[in-house]
């Protein structure tokens, strides 16, 4: 049993996310207060690995891990886990963290707590919980745990450098995975490209259906805006997905970025929270954009949508 | 094909949240079915309709409550429904994924969906811990599944569009994000008639498990900031906001 803090970076196109360096900034924090190592475990090739201000750094090659595949990087990672036995393992909590964190809390009966945001250092772990509308101090018990912690969370700085890695193969057989990695999903071209927009009118849920989605269109018109939405709208068929902001869609900064019907999920937020100029319409007084957005107004969307055009 | 959909009876979060101690109270909140649940029994009865097969869906009964969510998933067109008298508001992931996966062992399933995530994983999602359980790889975040035989096509999305086709040797575990069509509608009168010709199987739950958490404390997120509030009329609202952009060269 070590004092160490192992950091499960993710990486693609050969860079490393963010939220990697962050959370190894923050586990030399944590490391050094309980007198342990902050490890960096990268897997996978195809990337350069000395990259990190980690006290060390592991990297595991091997082709079956060329691309991010979570049967083949949860079996190492795992098995990397009960060798070395850190006292924390921390994951992005992100598409890759997602398959990962969970599945070896229950292979290895160790506790996870997701929806990180701090760690204290007694590892007591602050949690954003209930879509952001409750926060949550956890402890773990026994002597390792599991922490998926929120991109966005902790300073990316404290977390870049570059510390050696030391090259592995992988610690297990991977002869005879069920699960093949066919090929990479570009995102759909052809249309705006949202990321490159100095205005945005945003539209959620509460634009109600598709035939409602025009009336975005025509506000975004007249001053020079380009629609986007949060994830509901996408899903629901109303628009494609490369309008979508958020955990699971684009990061945008744009100058305005003027609201419609979107509650402020933290999924939505890691998304636009940067914006300059955020201005949100909810009818909803207790909706969490309002306290996130610049000006606000619990207003029928419609109503002033339409006033506005008139305006214009 | 046996296709499975584990389900979660979470508590809403429409309303604000009661506190007693240093968690939710369970016992006054109500309980919604898991949105990413909805994308889920969608994706499942489209793999039904495109391979065959039978879809169960089974949920953890947290209140006593499930049987309308279970009625609107036959209603969908899922085929049978099974609950899991739990009957503990405050059961976590780890509970009633040991829970589900116990039960779902019995069915022999080809394919068993969940919901990407819950707003209540605190300890983590059910999804992959029943794969992990039942010793199935495990994908999430999918917004697409092709069965064919004995294996699958997935799509896994990454962020802003990104994504990665996966082929897998069923059975296996898919986290859905989103279905490949829209979740589709059940009218009120067929949920209705479901509901009173259908039969929900009912089973013990079986394996207690430990999320292994502590709860220290459980409060409103300490807000540091909040937007300044535009009065009037919706008219007024308009005019303040046409004003505000125009003063900024933004409109």
């Amino acid at each position: 049993m070590s004092n160490d803090i192992f950091v499960i970076t993710e990486h693609m196109d050969g860079k490393f996310s963010d939220v990697s360096f962050e959370l190894v900034g923050k586990a030399k924090e944590l490391a050094s207060a309980l007198g342990g190592q902050a490890v960096a475990v990268v897997v996978g090739g195809g990337v350069s690995s000395n990259a990190f201000a980690s006290d060390s750094t592991i990297h595991v090659d091997d082709a079956a891990l060329s691309q991010f595949n979570p049967e083949a990087y949860g079996k190492v990672i795992e098995a990397l886990v009960k060798e070395k036995s850190p006292r924390l393992v921390m994951f992005g909590w992100t598409a890759t963290g997602m398959d990962l964190a969970a599945w070896l809390s229950a292979r290895l009966g160790v506790p996870c707590a997701a929806y990180v945001k701090n760690i204290g250092a007694d590892l007591t772990m602050s949690c954003q919980a209930y879509g952001g509308k409750m926060a949550a101090d956890v402890a773990a018990e026994g002597d390792m745990a599991i922490a998926a912690c929120l991109a966005g969370s902790f300073p990316v700085e404290a977390g870049q450098g570059s510390t050696a890695a030391t090259t592995i193969a992988s610690p297990v057989d991977l002869s005879s995975l069920k699960v093949k990695f066919v090929e990479a999903i570009k995102p759909a071209g052809g249309d705006v490209d949202i990321t490159s927009q100095v205005k945005l009118v945003s539209i959620g849920r509460g634009i109600g259906g598709k035939e409602n989605v025009e009336l975005a269109e025509e506000l975004a018109g007249k001053i020079g805006a380009t629609v986007s939405c949060s994830r509901p709208v996408v899903d629901a068929g109303w628009l494609p997905r490369t309008r979508q902001v958020g955990k699971s869609g684009l990061k945008v900064k744009p100058k305005l970025y003027f609201m419609l019907g979107i509650s402020g999920a933290p999924e939505h937020l890691e998304g636009m929270k940067s914006a300059e100029l955020i201005i949100a319409i909810n009818t909803d007084k207790k909706a969490p954009i309002f306290n996130v957005a610049h000006y606000g107004a619990t207003a029928d969307l419609f109503e002033v949508a339409e006033a506005m055009l008139e305006l214009l | 094909m046996n296709i499975v959909v584990a389900i979660k009876h979470i508590p809403s979060t429409a309303d604000d949240l009661p506190v007693k101690g240093n968690n939710v109270d369970f016992d006054s909140v109500d309980f919604v079915l898991n949105e990413f649940d909805e994308q889920s029994i969608e994706q499942a009865v489209l793999v039904k309709e495109a391979v065959g097969g039978t879809v169960t869906v089974v949920g953890v009964d947290m209140i006593g409550e499930l049987d309308g969510v279970l009625h609107l998933a036959l209603a969908k067109g899922a085929d049978k429904a099974v609950k899991i008298t739990g009957d503990d508001p405050a059961a976590d992931s780890h509970q009633q994924a040991k829970w589900l996966s116990e039960a779902i062992k019995g069915m022999s399933p080809n394919i068993v969906f969940a919901g990407v995530q819950a707003s209540n994983d605190l300890d983590g999602q059910i999804g992959p811990m029943i794969a992990a359980h039942l010793d199935m790889p495990y994908i999430g975040g999918v917004s697409s599944v092709e069965v064919a035989g004995d294996s699958a096509t997935i799509n896994k999305e990454f962020a802003g569009g990104v994504g990665a086709k996966y082929s897998v040797s069923l059975p296996m575990v898919v986290g859905v994000q989103a279905s490949t069509k829209p979740p589709r509608y059940a009218p009120v009168s067929k949920v209705r008639q479901v509901a009173q010709t259908a039969t929900i199987e009912k089973v013990a739950p079986s394996g207690d498990i430990s999320s292994g958490l502590t709860f220290k404390k459980m409060a409103p997120p300490v807000v540091t900031g909040h937007a300044e509030m535009i009065e009037g009329s919706s008219k007024e609202v308009a005019k303040k906001i046409v004003e505000l952009l125009k003063s900024k060269g933004l409109a």
